[in-house]
């Protein structure tokens, strides 16, 4: 087994093909040719904390303006995962917490145990580092449900005097904090989780 | 084709591989950390062509048919798709708007026409077109940030919590757009980089 960056040469992250690393881009697709991503961990770090910043808002701030006959009242996401629980729909408010709380929570966690492996030797297996990073990269952009959410009712309950429900100000900071994070794991080059074990089996 | 056309670099841990020609219908995976390869299946480019016009015109359909509708007592209101991004367009959400059109609409069909004009001569046996790689290149940048499938889920979970408020009824375009999701996971488990790739620098 070598690795691209072993036998001199550098793989394009977009079309697969190894090339001499002396190629100033790619010879067929034209991407530009990077043997490792090394600078963009710092890219990684600050769309993390990005992501994190505007996470808070989205937490404080209602997610929805609902106004009907009778009251007013504004629910923020945890806010109405618990109204829906009252309500008896333990599976929607279960979708919720999950795509709203624990895939965000869970995404920062583990982008930043990534991005740490990387200069820290790590006590997670290389392998198991590498299945975290797909399941991260798969999973973050599932976190927009609750802004579609919000979307849908904001356009289906608008009936006059009635009733209406409007998006309030965290839809907003919680769609940016899904975007930071999808764009910090997009920074990070998996290439370097293995780069360790490369070295000790070469040893 | 020289031999350096057949060397890959596995562009999740940078491990070399020598391509060779697969039976039709095989995968073949990095033999470090697993991540598929090059998947060979016998006419995929007309199958990927076919199932993105096929999705193009679904998105249209979806585009203009109602998608929900929404009657409490004698009150009824009619959403089209439009409706749920202008939902957002009050006061000062215009950019949340455009976002949401942006992920719902605008990528996903930018994607599959330039999937589209990418494939086209290909299927053929013509040579591509000009840019045909960098509207490959844009279609798969994409991907992550096409949501449609997040959308129908987020459709899903607002039923639900309406349910008790009002009737709400499913309309064309809500099942235009749930046989595009099917036909876009088709699609995209068709699309094998290493080959499109390939076959884009051949010609």
């Amino acid at each position: 087994m070598i690795t691209a960056r072993q036998a001199g040469l550098i793989g394009c992250l977009r079309c697969g093909r190894a090339q001499p690393a002396a190629n100033p881009a790619c010879m067929r697709c034209g991407s530009t040719l990077v043997s490792r991503k090394t600078g963009a961990l710092q890219n990684v770090w600050a769309w993390l904390i990005a992501g994190i910043l505007a996470y808070i808002p989205a937490n404080i701030y209602p997610m929805l303006l609902t106004r009907t006959l009778v009251r007013e009242e504004e629910s923020t996401i945890v806010g109405g995962a618990i109204e829906l629980i009252h309500h008896g729909s333990y599976g929607i408010a279960a979708i919720i917490l999950i795509a709203s709380i624990g895939i965000p929570i869970g995404k920062f966690v583990a982008i930043a145990t990534l991005a740490i492996s990387i200069r820290k030797p790590s006590r997670i297996s290389t392998h198991h580092r590498h299945k975290l990073y797909e399941i991260v990269e798969f999973i973050g952009r599932w976190s927009m449900i609750d802004v579609f959410v919000v979307a849908i009712l904001a356009a289906l309950v608008q009936l006059n005097t009635l009733a209406a429900i409007n998006p309030g100000p965290a839809a907003v900071t919680f769609a940016l904090s899904v975007i930071f994070t999808m764009l910090s794991a997009q920074s990070f080059d998996p290439r370097m989780i293995w780069d360790d074990q490369t070295k000790q089996e070469a040893k | 084709m020289d031999m350096s056309s057949h060397l890959s670099a596995c562009p999740q841990c940078d491990t070399l591989h020598q391509m060779a020609e697969l039976p039709d219908g095989a995968r073949a995976r990095c033999t470090r950390c697993h991540t598929v390869l090059v998947t060979n299946r016998s006419d995929a480019i007309s199958k990927i062509l076919a199932l993105a016009i096929a999705a193009t015109v679904l998105m249209i359909a979806a585009l203009f048919f109602p998608f929900l509708s929404i009657r409490v007592g004698a009150s009824i209101n009619k959403t089209s798709l439009f409706d749920a991004v202008l939902a957002f367009s009050g006061d000062h959400l215009l950019p949340a708007a455009l976002f949401v059109a942006a992920l719902i609409i605008i990528l996903p069909l930018t994607r599959v026409i330039a999937l589209t004009y990418a494939l086209l001569p290909l299927a053929r046996g013509r040579p591509p077109y000009r840019r045909a790689k960098s509207a490959f290149h844009l279609a798969e940048t994409l991907k992550p940030w096409s949501m449609v499938e997040i959308f129908i889920v987020g459709v899903a979970v607002s039923m639900i919590k309406v349910a008790g408020l009002a009737t709400v009824t499913l309309g064309p375009a809500f099942w235009a757009l749930s046989i595009l999701v099917v036909v876009t996971t088709l699609k995209d488990r068709l699309i094998c980089n290493w080959t499109i790739w390939a076959a884009l620098e051949r010609t």
